[in-house]
């Protein structure tokens, strides 16, 4: 198993230009440059990454954190944890549907919870709330019925 | 995948939409699969989920961190046991919890017992969408019975166990517990040829489950499908074996795979590992040691959750639940609540391939492969 360091060089220089930073045992990649690093991340046989197990978004205030978690069953390897940040006004990553299935799901429902919108999705729409419900219920700003604790301003 | 209705010269055709679901007693729930016929063939299948919604996330986000831990009961209401496994260790993984010796047998012990459960409550099912009504689900009902009475014995409910703190369980099990587990062993096996004697080779069973619903080995990767599912189509891929989580590389145990696919290999690969289940249970019994059920730090944090605070960061536990990878994600930000808590739940995730499996074939297949993915509503909507 490769540490994340390595990772983090490798990528960088298939990718010369994108500079990602390794904060504990996750990656940070930017967004602009996700979606060609997710394919290579799959395709490439000294990662292999082709199980894609969670998918998952984090509302931090300021912004916006999609946390995927990779393994690969073909090397019996991971997790490779990586993250994608957006801001908190735009809310929109690539969607990495069209590279692994598992995400299609997953990632409507991180729409429907937290309104990220996925670019690319082939069917975004809400999947565990109903159509016409106006919020996103994971967001921190969002109010409760009966909540008893005051509102979060930011 | 698109499928073009057959046009006839002298019969004006259409396609009819139906609505299965979602108070439907096949859908083992409330789910609902919007379904677009020709004739009786599945030419498009939609499903629709989310009428059990209660959004757990946010509630675990509004309480303690040991809080949280009856909620997971509740998630798949069948196997609360391996619930709060996946949650005790992503907690434990974040605050780096050590777990005592004894702590981590009784768990194995637990979740194997709970595995065996699902796995023949299952197989009672299957056979309830087959159309052998409630004669397998009573047999099944009978064995499991017999389990629940020892959850009920060591953790008080039969089903919202509640069990697991972090950093150990909540109370050593009862003097007759380990006897009890070993009657258990002795007699299961039996159990189970007398089933597989009235079901694995009946005629009716093949001609319905072998080549219905096939799921190639490359879409199950891909679309994350684990667990007896992802093991039915031929991979090798079970995560006691990969992680080594808890203390399962002590025991020996074969990972069974199916060969095709289809809806037999999944429910032949369910009896094949409550087998393995059973020679886990052998072992663990057999070497189970004496001491604390439970660390100092762990008993001072379920004595007080207010004052449990795991330190900053992240952290994701995953374990194979009978079902397939129960996965915790969970985010502190050093205060006595979780940040962020998701969980990944292996029967929403499985249900993302149904419609693959099911399109061409007829409306009562759709129904015993929906069975075979084996889907818990508490789990799916969350």
């Amino acid at each position: 198993m490769i540490s994340i360091e390595e990772v983090k060089r490798d990528i960088e220089n298939k990718f010369p230009g994108t500079v990602l930073t390794v904060e504990g045992t996750s990656l940070v990649i930017p967004r602009a440059s996700w979606r060609d690093i997710a394919s290579f991340l799959k395709n490439d046989p000294s990662y292999a990454l082709d199980y894609l197990s969670s998918v998952t978004g984090v509302d931090y205030k300021e912004y916006f954190e999609v946390v995927y978690h990779f393994f690969s069953v073909a090397k019996k390897e991971g997790p490779i944890t990586v993250k994608v940040r957006t801001a908190r006004s735009e809310a929109k990553i690539p969607s990495v549907t069209p590279i692994w299935r598992s995400a299609e799901f997953q990632e409507r429902e991180a729409y429907d919870l937290l309104g990220i919108q996925f670019e690319g999705h082939p069917d975004l729409r809400r999947i565990l709330m109903w159509e016409g419900f106006q919020f996103h219920p994971l967001r921190k700003d969002y109010v409760q019925e009966n909540q008893d604790r005051p509102v979060e301003q930011f | 995948m698109e499928y073009e209705l057959k046009e006839s010269p002298t019969l004006d055709t259409q396609a009819l939409e139906v609505s299965l679901g979602p108070q439907h007693p096949s859908t083992h729930g409330v789910f609902r699969m919007n379904v677009k016929l020709d004739g009786e063939t599945i030419v498009q299948l939609k499903p629709v989920m989310g009428y059990l919604h209660r959004n757990h996330e946010k509630l675990a986000e509004n309480m303690s961190w040991l809080g949280s831990m009856p909620y997971t009961d509740r998630l798949d209401y069948i196997c609360s046991m391996t619930n709060n496994f996946a949650y005790a260790l992503a907690v434990e993984k974040l605050a780096g919890l050590e777990v005592p010796e004894r702590a981590q047998y009784v768990r194995v012990i637990m979740a194997e017992l709970t595995r065996l459960v699902n796995h023949t409550l299952l197989v009672g099912f299957l056979l309830n969408d087959l159309g052998a009504f409630f004669t397998p689900v009573l047999y099944a009902f009978r064995e499991r019975e017999k389990i629940l009475d020892l959850f009920e014995a060591v953790a008080g409910s039969r089903m919202m166990c509640n069990y697991f703190r972090f950093g150990g369980v909540k109370i050593d099990v009862t003097d007759d517990f380990i006897p009890q587990v070993k009657q258990i062993i002795r007699r299961y096996p039996k159990f189970l040829d007398e089933f597989e004697t009235l079901l694995s080779e009946n005629e009716i069973l093949m001609a319905r489950c072998q080549k219905v619903g096939i799921l190639p080995r490359e879409l199950a990767i891909n679309a994350g499908v684990s667990g007896p599912m992802l093991r039915a189509s031929g991979v090798p891929y079970d995560i006691r074996k990969v992680d080594h989580y808890s203390i399962y590389d002590r025991f020996p145990f074969r990972v069974p795979i199916g060969e095709a696919g289809d809806v037999y290999d999944r429910y032949y690969v369910r009896i094949l590992e409550m087998r393995e289940s059973i020679k886990i249970l052998e072992q663990a019994v057999r070497e189970i040691p004496a001491g604390p059920t439970i660390s100092p730090v762990g008993l001072t944090g379920a004595k007080s959750p207010r004052n449990f605070k795991p330190p900053k960061g992240d952290a994701y536990g995953r374990i194979e639940a009978p079902k397939g990878e129960l996965g915790f994600y969970v985010v502190s930000d050093g205060s006595a609540k979780p940040y962020r808590y998701h969980v990944r739940a292996p029967s929403f995730i499985n249900l993302t391939i149904l419609e693959d499996m099911c399109l061409g074939y007829k409306v009562a297949d759709a129904i015993i492969i929906l069975g075979s993915i084996d889907i818990v509503l508490g789990e799916v909507d969350r």
